[in-house]
């Protein structure tokens, strides 16, 4: 860690990481013990998308703050949009510093106070950034220890910590707390951590269900969301949007908009909004705007999408290969060939992406619903030209984002606004906009050749996808001769109309799909029970303990396919952790309409650092998952979006939710791993394949929507 | 244009001259400063924006605050009293029934409404009522939870 670090500062030599000097904010932060130390890895910099990747600092790039009060506060630029690190990394600091979980508090998102953190998403909070931060402050506790020992004139191997209190073991009225250490004190200390081996057993915290330190401002309507701030001043802004992506304005009157009393229009070239005091006048104002466009748009539509991606110019890599396919092949009893379609999906969080633009003495303040506060920075002084010191973004609670809101276009448009108009403007985009402008989960194509010997064992896995990348591409499956084939975009030949970007769990939904249904056709032809014949093809241990918990769990019989119960088994990995699924569906043949009725999953991550916390997680994604398993698609013709709302664009309901069964098979002795994303990578698998069981009928498209299903049954 | 418009707001008698046509969602966010009630969708979609009109869950986006002369309105701030939380917030809290906790604020009032109406509402007639309420966190198994143990709750544990 340390050697990367030395490599990397001497090519970018010391850019300053926030926008403010550290001597300058630890004067505003007061008195009290201050702990420098590096919890990230340089690995995660570097993996950081080009336009967020930035130098490492030559600074300590985190810290805590021990007040007089024995508070500690931890200050990171991770932030919290309900997955709920605000409350797993306090108790994790907690339990290292031997102090009530109450004492800690967490500064999230803030891009002067915090150290520099490339975005939330990946599930990287807990298992990359959680390891480093209980070192250094297991490490600090250390160094507390050896503070109190100088003043008690006691050994230090004499001292226990409990509840933020130093006592001397011998003689227990010899003691001090962190508070009184830290009293009338200015003390900085720079640490040198290295994640050391862990006994996970001695937490105290971690381990046991806590409850979410947030609930309560979000049941009263206290806690801060972006477009909840108000400063003196403040205009809210609509901006005029092209009617497609990849139309160009030609002609535009706005007079219509400057006649509404107390609407300001303004205009930067092609990029126009309305500003008021009044929402109502800035919604009524942007309407008014007439304006004509060119089109020069993709000729491509939703339908014609997987043939026009494999016609496509694209990049081949190959992500693995062992054995031969060919030698493969001739081992093989029966072969069985493949194609499968994912549309694009919209994110849609229910706060839609908003930004608050404050310009005063040259330095630029913008609160955002954003998962990359420094991107945002990064995209401010890129594209208005500011400096780093002179751009400062905050992020208060954030309502969702799904990996939608590590892009972060309002915060600079809402920037660029303030600049032009030195008001404060607040920018919240309508439900119409979030859809529009969202990057969405890119569409792909996967086909897939594979085959198995007489015994049942598959001999031969050819894996091929069209831009859906490659998380959850590679077989989890013990075959002698696998390939596994990735075409990505080509920068000169781009594929996707609009933007894309990653969507929970980003292309293994895709993949986990593809693969699972492949593997459940063969196990049909094999006349093999699924269960038996993922079993019997895995070595992974891992894997092999999900599935027969799951199938525990959910009390399952064998039965070879289609059984007619409607009973579907998919398992998979993601972000480090193993997952195994089973569904129960009921399928309407004169409809086509599924029903989930059972859903089940296990899940290995490890360490489970918050177990309520990870059972929401995982409650959560199965609920999601149903989603792009039976409704949602972005509907498209060229840059034409036509889902901009919840009337078009169908999201799980109350009435969708299926009886849900979580297993988390503990793993005190094992790092912990992500958990907000695995346990919705096989929904669209798992639902597939509980159809065949049910109706024998083979979806390789998704959604499952009823005309599909239908289809399906037609054809089987 | 600006007119004074009459009512009560969490239990206190309230007057406002304002622009009647103005969407009540705005007028409470932005005039009156009660940010707890969300804009989602601005189209009655998405339920976000809930608040009470006589004890009815309604969608302030979709009214006029001249709309509502007269009448009583409930946000999710005029819940708690006196430093007490109302048993469906309680039980929100108890449940972890949220996650993100933008829809939040919305599902509350609806769920409070709904409990108005029918004190011991079975899980189908929960479902029901909370329908066109999104929540894409997807906390809708702890929120049916939430709103069974409030309901009994609310009933003095019975």
């Amino acid at each position: 860690m340390k050697e990367k670090k030395r490599v990397l500062d001497e090519t970018t030599a010391g850019e300053a990481k926030t926008g403010m000097e550290r001597k300058t904010f630890l004067q505003l932060m007061g008195g009290g013990i201050f702990m420098f130390f590096a919890p990230w890895k340089s690995l995660d910099v570097l993996s950081a998308p080009s336009e967020q990747a930035r130098s490492l600092p030559k600074d300590y790039n985190a810290f805590l703050k021990i007040a007089e009060d024995g508070t500690i506060t931890c200050y990171t630029g991770k932030i919290e949009m309900g997955q709920g690190i605000i409350t797993s990394l306090a108790m994790e600091m907690a339990d290292e510093l031997n102090v009530p979980f109450e004492k800690v508090k967490m500064v999230m998102g803030d891009t002067d106070l915090c150290p520099y953190d490339q975005g939330t998403w990946g599930s990287m909070s807990t298992r990359s950034f959680g390891p480093r931060m209980r070192a250094a402050a297991a490490e600090a506790r250390g160094v507390l220890t050896g503070m109190a020992a100088t003043q008690l004139g006691v050994p230090e191997s004499q001292l226990e910590v409990k509840d933020g209190v130093i006592t001397d073991s011998k003689d227990t009225k010899k003691k001090i707390s962190y508070g009184q250490l830290a009293k009338g004190k200015r003390i900085e200390k720079f640490l040198d951590s290295k994640p050391a081996p862990e006994d996970f057993s001695k937490f105290t915290s971690v381990g046991k269900p806590v409850k979410r330190v947030d609930a309560y401002l979000k049941v009263t309507g206290k806690a801060k969301y972006c477009g909840d701030l108000n400063l003196p001043g403040m205009v809210h802004a609509r901006i005029l949007r092209e009617p497609s992506h990849g139309a160009k304005l030609t002609s535009v009157d706005v007079s219509g908009a400057e006649k509404i009393a107390g609407v300001q229009v303004i205009r930067d070239g092609d990029f126009i909004a309305v500003l008021s005091e009044n929402r109502d006048k800035a919604d009524e104002a942007i309407v008014k705007i007439k304006a004509g466009y060119s089109f020069d748009e993709m000729k491509v539509n939703d339908k014609t999408m997987p043939e026009f991606m494999l016609k496509a110019d694209s990049k081949q890599s190959v992500a693995r290969s062992s054995g031969d396919l060919s030698a493969g092949r001739q081992l093989c009893d029966k072969v069985f060939e493949s194609e499968f379609h994912d549309p694009y999906l919209a994110h849609v969080p229910i706060e839609p992406h908003t930004a608050l633009a404050h310009l005063e003495n040259g330095k630029m303040t913008v609160y955002a619903a954003t998962q990359a506060p420094f991107g945002l920075q990064d995209g401010i002084v890129r594209e208005l030209g500011f400096t780093r010191e002179d751009v400062r973004v905050i992020t208060p609670f954030v309502g969702g984002g799904f990996g939608g809101k590590g892009e972060f276009q309002q915060g600079v448009e809402a920037a660029r606004l303030a600049k032009l108009s030195g008001k404060p403007v607040m920018l919240a985009w309508t439900r119409d906009e979030e859809f529009f402008l969202d990057t969405f989960h890119p569409a792909g194509v996967v086909k897939i050749n594979s085959g198995f010997d007489k015994n049942g064992k598959i001999q031969m896995w050819d894996y091929n996808v069209w831009f859906s990348g490659t998380r959850g591409a590679e077989t989890i499956y013990d075959v002698p001769n696998a390939k596994t084939t990735s075409y990505s975009e080509k920068n000169t030949s781009p594929v996707h109309p609009f933007g894309t970007g990653a969507w929970r769990a980003p292309n293994n939904n895709t993949n986990t799909f593809a693969r699972e249904t492949q593997i459940d056709i063969m196990a049909a032809a094999a006349g093999i029970d699924p269960l038996q014949f993922r079993l019997q093809n895995l070595k992974d241990e891992k894997m092999i303990a999900c599935l027969k918990s799951v199938a525990e769990k959910f009390g399952y019989t064998p039965g070879n396919l289609p059984s007619g119960r409607g009973i579907g088994v998919a398992c998979g990995t993601d972000a480090g952790t193993w997952v195994a699924f089973m569904a129960e569906v009921k399928v309407d043949r004169q409809t086509g309409k599924v029903t989930v009725l059972r859903l089940a999953c296990s899940q290995d991550m490890g360490l489970c650092v918050n177990p309520e916390g990870a059972l929401m997680q995982m409650e959560g994604c199965m609920m999601m998952g149903l989603g792009y398993t039976l409704t949602e698609e972005v509907k498209f013709e060229g840059g034409n979006i036509f889902n901009r709302g919840f009337d078009t664009y169908e999201i799980p309901k109350f009435s969708w939710l299926p009886k849900l069964d979580c297993v988390i098979l503990d793993r005190k002795d094992k790092a912990p791993q992500g958990g907000g994303e695995p346990a919705l990578i096989g929904i669209g698998a798992v639902v597939g394949n509980a159809i065949f069981d049910a109706v024998g009928a083979r979806l390789f498209t998704m959604p499952f929507t009823p005309e599909r299903v239908l289809d399906a049954i037609r054809k089987a | 244009m600006e007119k004074t418009i009459r009512f009560t707001l969490n239990g206190k008698k309230t007057e406002l001259a304002t622009d009647p046509s103005q969407t009540l969602l705005w007028v409470l966010r932005n005039q009156i400063g009660l940010t707890g009630t969300k804009y989602g969708c601005g189209s009655g979609f998405c339920g976000a924006c809930t608040v009470l009109i006589d004890n009815e869950a309604v969608r302030s986006c979709s009214l006029s605050i001249g709309d509502i002369e007269g009448k009583k309105i409930v946000t999710i701030e005029g819940l708690e009293k006196k430093g007490k939380l109302h048993p469906v917030q309680q039980a929100f809290v108890d449940h972890d029934a949220l996650q993100c906790g933008y829809c939040t604020p919305g599902m509350i009032l609806t769920a409070v409404a709904l409990l108005m109406k029918n004190p011991s509402p079975s899980t189908e007639q929960i479902v029901e009522g909370m329908e066109n309420n999104y929540c894409r966190c997807s906390a809708h198994i702890r929120i049916i939870d939430a709103i069974k143990s409030a309901s009994v709750a609310m009933k003095g544990g019975k």
